[in-house]
């Protein structure tokens, strides 16, 4: 327990904070690096996993892409494509894109599945267009899970993304690497602790968002029928401003 | 690709595949073993349930390699002993297991469990004679997906000094040497290979009555079937 403490007093030095490639810098390095990545797997996932999800074809072969994507070792894919690229951002990104489209498409044609076929029939009757019944009923009902999606694959391009410091990358993992290499235990366990934090950091935080963007029927529907649904005081708030009866 | 180099070191190769083999074989039992009587136990209690699953959740946040450096800081192991790797790799197993083992028997149907009790079965005689054997196809779909993503996980133990395929990565990258790269992602992705067949045909061959489908649906539609009276 005596290395735990002395590895929060290193992060804690304001030392660390102030000179030259500090820890503001690497933070900074591993947010941006990975929130690329991220972006970059949600542009490419999210049409698929919502046509996917629409149209029910191409669910086995999602399926296929994410189990061979399973088996694939980070570091096997970071060395090959640096190898092949030279050192710098391209591989990284590559290899960070292709672990994170997996759980994104899956949120995706899940959330998507998930929608209750009798609802989308509902909208097709009511003379709602495939591109509405996707914008205007699929999507808000798939948020919850999008966002569990999102949620996932946020935590594992943060957390693969300090397996890159091996690799001539700065980001949080230079303190894992540094940490190795110069047998500093106090400085390898304060990369693990500051690598953790950010990860459960940005869960919690998208945790939050997950509450917030179900839509108030499905958080009623999902409730108990024999009990009033829960009303937070956000939701209420949000309902008196939109002037609702109940 | 250096065919020459694969030639002249088929001993190595062969070597990290069995140190491979040694360091996920135990983590994936131990995640089986451990997340049954969990997993059994969320199935019983929603109060457990959602602190099983939080738990598990949260210690799969953990990356992989911070993961790797806590655990001899908190054991008191040295930092290059592999029984890290092992133990680091057993927590992300369970992590990963609890839910499907908490799924897997909240998958038994209730008449089933029911009638073996109206028939004498006693607690531990059920859980072993009706329950884990009808948990088996869940439980086998959650321990390849387990088996899959442990041999992949295993070669980070490459970054503190553990020797495995996961070695070849770093070899090649220091070396400037793709072939040592190509040869580790292949060896790995065979063995990932060679486990899912190998636990596929376990469990084939532990769940007998699922071969013939039809007879299958028909006996749990006799037993969920009301029997007349207030079954």
């Amino acid at each position: 327990m005596n290395l735990f403490a002395s590895a929060i007093a290193w992060i804690l030095d304001p030392a660390h904070w102030t000179n030259g490639p500090d820890i503001s810098a690497h933070l900074l390095e591993h947010l941006a690096v990975s929130g690329l990545c991220v972006l970059i797997a949600v542009v490419i996932a999210l049409p698929i996993g919502i046509a996917i999800g629409h149209t029910g074809a191409g669910r086995g072969a999602a399926i296929l892409v994410s189990n061979v994507a399973r088996a694939l070792p980070t570091l096997g894919l970071l060395s090959i494509l640096i190898l092949l690229l030279g050192i710098g951002l391209l591989p990284i990104t590559i290899v960070l894109v292709i672990l994170a489209i997996p759980p994104m498409l899956a949120g995706a044609y899940a959330g998507v599945e998930s929608v209750d076929r009798q609802t989308v029939d509902a909208a097709r009757a009511m003379g709602m267009t495939e591109w509405q019944i996707i914008a205007r009923v699929e999507l808000p009902l798939a948020l919850p899970l999008l966002i569990g999606g999102l949620r996932a694959t946020a935590l594992q391009v943060i957390a693969t993304l300090g397996l890159a410091s091996a690799f001539a990358f700065g980001g949080l993992g230079i303190y894992l690497i540094n940490g190795l290499t110069q047998f500093d235990f106090t400085q390898l366990l304060a990369g693990a602790i500051l690598i953790t934090a950010l990860a459960l950091l940005v869960d919690g935080l998208l945790a939050v968002v997950q509450r917030f963007v179900v839509p108030r029927g499905v958080a009623h529907g999902r409730s108990d029928p024999n009990t009033p649904p829960k009303r937070t005081p956000a939701r209420r708030r949000r309902a008196l401003q939109e002037g609702m009866q109940s | 690709m250096n065919w020459v180099w694969i030639g002249s070191n088929l001993g190595l190769i062969g070597g990290r595949i069995l140190e491979h083999l040694a360091l996920t074989a135990p983590p994936i039992v131990i995640g089986l073993v451990l997340s049954i009587p969990l997993g059994y136990a969320a199935s019983r209690s929603s109060v457990a349930r959602s602190v099983l699953l939080s738990v598990g959740g949260i210690l799969y946040t953990i990356p992989s390699i911070a993961l790797l450096v806590l655990v001899p800081v908190t054991l008191g192991l040295a930092i290059l002993d592999p029984f890290n790797l092992v133990f680091a790799l057993s927590i992300y197993a369970v992590a990963i297991m609890v839910r499907s083992a908490a799924d897997a028997f909240a998958s038994v149907p209730k008449d089933v469990v029911s009638s073996a009790t109206s028939t004498g079965y006693s607690g531990w005689q059920r859980f072993f004679g009706v329950e884990l054997p009808l948990a088996i196809p869940v439980l086998l779909a959650g321990i390849r997906v387990v088996s899959v993503s442990t041999v992949s996980l295993a070669s980070v133990g490459a970054l503190i000094g553990i020797d495995q395929l996961g070695s070849f990565f770093t070899d090649a990258f220091q070396r400037s040497f793709l072939t040592e790269a190509i040869v580790g992602i292949v060896a790995i992705l065979l063995l990932a290979a060679l486990y899912d067949v190998l636990l596929a045909r376990i469990g084939h061959a532990l769940t007998p009555w699922t071969h013939q489908q039809s007879a299958q649906t028909a006996v749990l539609r006799l037993a969920s079937a009301p029997v007349g009276g207030d079954s």
